[in-house]
């Protein structure tokens, strides 16, 4: 079971000027049963990115904690916190952040130094003949499956998706979600989905987070 | 003949980037990713040795080296380091008055580099000293080539400086610019010509250098 809580302070779009932005503060509640897939949405800048980035431990909450399979990750009251490379935690950004110096293998052995695993992932979402370009030499894509495949050689508890979705065309679109699903159903790992589409999101997902701007819209139905 | 001052300055050049690339890597990233206040007081005083007159700088350096100051005397008595009139008070002045320009050069390329890639490390799994060897510095290679030839070249024509903390003594602080004013205040004006022409060879081949640098920067990231 993941469970969190947080309460954090961001900038946003506001509502009636989109050029200037706001300071809103999101408070979401959370219990993900493991092996789900829940997506959160809701509209841009409505605090979505935040709330994986401070999961991800990028940014740290005013208020709140999380705990993954029994393990406290942050507890802002007892001031604990454990930083981004220690926790059981794989984020896809929205616009990959592929180091470009490595190839697509070496991207995947840069996180964990397993070529059995690297080329098993290559393997399995349709990379292995692309092993040895550059991100420069890739799709959207194609890209986007290397970004999931980096993040899913660490085996992580949670992976979360960024915007999976976002800038890609009809037929690519329709791509990523079947590898999503794919990878959901392969390593059962439990996925945290963000979305600006709300149709989308209904579709692939167990559950849904609607978020708007920073309120939580929809009960937990699982939180204590 | 001209090859002593010259493999001097070419000494002096290597030892003061080597040394500038270690020390202002961490400064760098300090100044570009540091949320503290008072830090633009600090970015400016590393920054000052690049519009200070030379020879303000070198008066200044010199009195605090000379064993007839209080912290000169500290350094002699202390630890031993005698840097007014020696080849190591120019490798540390050199570095003062280079630290700005491998600094603009770092900063720039730690500035361009997408903060995606810092925290993309950190997601997986790489503390910080890992992410600087691994992501950081190969993706900054062209500042930090354009940061090492631009220290280079600067501490090769350093004029002010050197002559006001070192002044001219052959084969420990006699560089290839003194000797070069050296010549001219005699009149030989042929080795005077030797020794300008070296120089203005070494600084159009770092300028080219750099050029060529940062057009194939443009070509990879169009």
């Amino acid at each position: 079971m993941t469970h969190f809580y947080i309460k954090k302070s961001f900038l946003g779009r506001s509502r009636r000027d989109k050029n200037r932005s706001r300071s809103f503060t999101i408070e979401v509640e959370y219990a993900l049963a493991d092996g789900l897939l829940v997506g959160i949405s809701g509209p841009s800048g409505s605090g979505k990115t935040t709330l994986l980035r401070v999961l991800a431990g990028l940014e740290r909450p005013e208020e709140g904690f999380l705990t993954i399979e029994n393990e406290s990750y942050f507890n802002t009251l007892r001031g604990s916190f454990i930083p981004a490379q220690r926790r059981p935690v794989g984020i896809v950004f929205q616009d990959f952040a592929l180091f470009p110096h490595f190839t697509v293998r070496r991207n995947l052995l840069f996180a964990r130094n397993s070529p059995y695993d690297a080329d098993r992932l290559l393997e399995m979402l349709s990379l292995s003949s692309l092993a040895n370009h550059f991100p420069s030499e890739l799709s959207g894509g194609q890209k986007q499956r290397t970004a999931l495949a980096r993040a899913l050689i660490r085996s992580p508890k949670l992976l979360m998706l960024d915007e999976p979705f976002n800038a890609l065309d009809h037929d690519l679109r329709s791509q990523v979600r079947e590898v999503v699903r794919h990878i959901h159903h392969s390593s059962k790992v439990t996925i945290l989905l963000v979305d600006h589409d709300s149709g989308e999101i209904q579709t692939l997902c167990d559950e849904v987070i609607e978020l708007k701007a920073g309120e939580c819209l929809n009960a937990d139905p699982n939180a204590a | 003949m001209i090859w002593g001052p010259l493999f001097l300055s070419l000494r002096l050049g290597l030892i003061v980037t080597a040394a500038l690339l270690v020390v202002t890597f961490p400064l760098a990233a300090l100044f570009c990713r540091g949320r503290w206040r008072g830090l633009a007081l600090f970015e400016s005083l590393a920054t000052l040795p690049m519009v200070l007159p030379p020879t303000v700088l070198g008066f200044y350096l010199l009195l605090a080296f000379s064993p007839y100051t209080a912290w000169g005397a500290w350094l002699n008595k202390a630890i031993g380091l005698k840097l007014a009139f020696s080849f190591s008070g120019i490798v540390v002045a050199s570095c003062i008055s280079g630290l700005p320009f491998m600094l603009q050069s770092l900063k720039s390329g730690m500035r361009i580099l997408d903060p995606r890639l810092w925290e993309a490390s950190y997601t997986l799994g790489k503390g910080r000293i890992e992410t600087y060897v691994w992501v950081v510095l190969p993706n900054m290679a062209p500042a930090v080539a354009s940061g090492s030839i631009l220290t280079f070249s600067h501490t090769l024509g350093e004029f002010g400086v050197v002559l006001m903390v070192g002044g001219s003594i052959a084969g420990q602080t006699k560089t290839v610019s003194i000797a070069l004013f050296e010549k001219v205040e005699s009149l030989d004006f042929i080795i005077a010509h030797q020794y300008a022409l070296v120089l203005v060879i070494l600084s159009y081949a770092g300028i080219l250098a750099i050029n060529l640098i940062q057009k194939k920067q443009q070509r990879q990231t169009a």
